[in-house]
């Protein structure tokens, strides 16, 4: 029997992974040079959230997806022009800063606010997914966040694999240390899950789901409120790239006997 | 004045604190020494009473939270024990572990109690208060942070203190009472994520990095999966070493192509991998892409065999870089090693 699910993936934009970033501290704060210009993609372990959240929600009928990301309108068209053809979804936009400086308290609490407004939710039936840390601040704590003002205090952290069962509970692997998951039962929803990678490829660019789920972005797009983040007390005594450039010895004239000789010594070495 | 309270818990034993919890006593007695502050350790075990000798030593307040729901670690039972014991305490700083338990569940008690949490603290400064140095864009850029508002949770990376380390004795324990919500989630144990060998090992001294360039052709035009599996098996059992992958080859499962069997997402270093840190990494058939220097970003001596003499992570980024054929090298470095076992 399928359980019908209203799933929430909360996912922000991240510079393309590729890209390489300097920080510049402008009149609000630390940000990333031509940070506004720098190619953007869905943040990646929220991505894996959202393919996770659309296998789930194909398998339930009557399941419901909403997307929830906060970023600048116009990056969030450019990067939703190609997640929009991955996956079937409902996208809520929320017009506000990028980048990985502003704080989680405040970015969780503008998620918050807006989750609590989508019309038609069922809290009983939520499913609140996203990734388990974005790539920009990397903190693994705004999830939660939403979840506690949500109410919600069932939560999973590091998850790559959540199997629903008929009766609603479901089963979550974690990642916990040690290269080992943690296996827990849930009675049901509502929960909070933020996914690692999961186990899903990313599906592949599909045109009319693409065109689809544009009909909708678009007037969210238009529609989208903006949002303010309060610094919550945060501040930035430095903000700076990592110094260290080794000085490498490129070996390209010794054999490989000669080589593993001298990886045998080195691996020896205390 | 500052109140400094460190969380922890026990291992997976129960009867112990875990070693990231030790290094977060570490970072506390440290942090109150500085500031002239009051120290206070909390525990959450299954039986607190076992798990605070380790800490009997260190002259510290110690407040737990003991009971056979504490030697789970689930969010709506781990949650509660750490508000309780932050109230009990008054503290305005909460130093903790980043282990998966306390990362899962303090920025919770955070909000809870009106706080604020920053993570994957690497280091902590400051003179009359704190400064904490975290990394931002998964290891790209470095960052020192403050704030004026508490409480005040700061989440500690793992390897980034020594693990405090006082003699064993029995120690006066605050038993800290808390009200269990009823309980949704039943943690039924763990899975390892493949039969027979583990291949991630936090506590290994080296990391041994898999590209994708295994599973490519090789001279002689056929991939040779199998042959790789059993020297980068044959390394890891004579080395100890942790085995970290790149994004590349442990994709290549779901793409229908060749694959090392024991490879999972859970290998994976980098961008959407881990950063593990390890005294030593040996880097093989990988190639190029910032990404692959950020899972790298906290090993100390590292070296490189790869094909690609111009390879971009490698220059400036490795200590040596050894232009060749890794099927060899790894071969002949195996067999040395099973010698000197000898």
């Amino acid at each position: 029997m399928a359980n019908v699910l209203h799933i929430v993936v909360c996912a922000g934009i991240v510079p393309d992974p590729l890209q390489t970033l300097e920080p510049v501290t402008g009149p609000t704060g630390p940000g990333l040079k031509n940070e506004m210009v720098l190619p953007a993609v869905l943040d990646p372990w929220a991505a894996c959230a959202l393919y996770e959240a659309a296998a789930l929600a194909a398998k339930n009928p009557g399941s419901k997806l909403w997307l929830v990301s906060l970023g600048p309108k116009a990056k969030l068209q450019q990067v939703m022009m190609t997640v929009a053809q991955k996956v079937p979804f409902e996208l809520v936009p929320i017009d506000g800063p990028i980048g990985g400086f502003p704080d989680a308290h405040a970015t969780a609490a503008v998620l918050a606010d807006t989750i609590n407004a989508i019309p038609g939710l069922e809290r009983a039936e939520l499913l609140l997914f996203g990734g388990w840390e974005s790539a920009t601040r990397g903190a693994g704590v705004t999830l939660q966040l939403v979840g506690e003002r949500l109410g919600i205090t069932d939560q999973f952290q590091g998850v790559d694999e959540i199997s629903l069962r008929d009766d609603g509970s479901f089963e979550v692997l974690e990642r916990v240390e040690g290269g080992k998951h943690q296996v827990s039962v849930c009675t049901g929803a509502p929960a909070v899950l933020g996914w690692a990678t999961g186990n899903l490829a990313e599906p592949r660019n599909n045109p009319q789901i693409g065109m689809n789920n544009m009909r909708t972005i678009m007037p969210a797009l238009a529609k989208a409120t903006v949002a303010k983040l309060e610094p919550n007390g945060l501040s930035y005594v430095s903000v700076s790239l990592p110094k260290q450039q080794r000085e490498t010895r490129v070996v390209k004239d010794m054999t490989p006997d000669q080589i593993a000789a001298e990886l045998v010594e080195w691996i020896g070495a205390e | 004045m500052e109140t400094i309270l460190v969380l922890t818990h026990a291992d997976e034993n129960g009867s112990v604190l875990s070693k990231a919890s030790l290094e977060a006593v570490t970072a506390g007695k440290e942090v109150a020494a500085r500031l002239s502050a009051p120290l206070a350790i909390g525990i959450v075990a299954k039986d607190a009473a076992a798990a605070a000798r380790s800490v009997a030593s260190d002259g510290a307040r110690v407040l737990a939270v003991s009971g056979e729901a504490f030697g789970q670690a689930r969010y709506a039972s781990d949650v509660v024990a750490a508000e309780a014991l932050c109230r009990a305490a008054k503290a305005t700083i909460v130093l903790a572990p980043g282990s998966s338990r306390f990362t899962r569940v303090m920025a919770g008690v955070a909000h809870r109690l009106g706080g604020f949490i920053d993570t994957h603290i690497t280091a902590l400064g400051g003179k009359e208060t704190v400064e904490a140095t975290r990394w931002f864009y998964r290891q790209r850029v470095e960052a020192v942070i403050s704030r004026n508002v508490r409480p005040w949770f700061l989440l500690l990376d793992a390897g980034t203190h020594a693990a405090y380390a006082g003699e064993s004795q029995p120690v006066q324990i605050e038993q800290v009472a808390v009200n269990l919500p009823a309980l949704r989630t039943t943690v039924s144990g763990f899975r390892a994520p493949q039969q027979g060998q583990q291949t991630i090992r936090p506590d290994a001294k080296m990391l041994f990095v898999a590209g994708a360039g295994w599973t490519k052709k090789q001279p002689d035009g056929q991939v040779h999966v199998t042959e790789a599996g059993e020297l980068i098996l044959g390394f890891l059992r004579a080395t100890g070493a942790s085995l970290g992958s790149s994004k590349s080859l442990v994709d290549q499962g779901g793409e229908g192509e060749s694959v090392l069997p024991f490879l999972t997402h859970l290998n994976q270093i980098g961008q959407t991998g881990s950063t593990p840190r390890h005294q030593k990494g040996l880097s093989t058939c990988c190639h190029g892409e910032e990404p692959h220097v950020v899972g790298w970003r906290f090993i100390g001596e590292r070296r490189a065999i790869s094909l690609d003499p111009n390879c971009g992570w490698t220059r400036g980024k490795a200590d040596v870089v050894y232009v060749a054929d890794a099927f060899p090298v790894i071969a002949k470095v195996n067999a040395l090693l099973e010698a000197k076992k000898a």
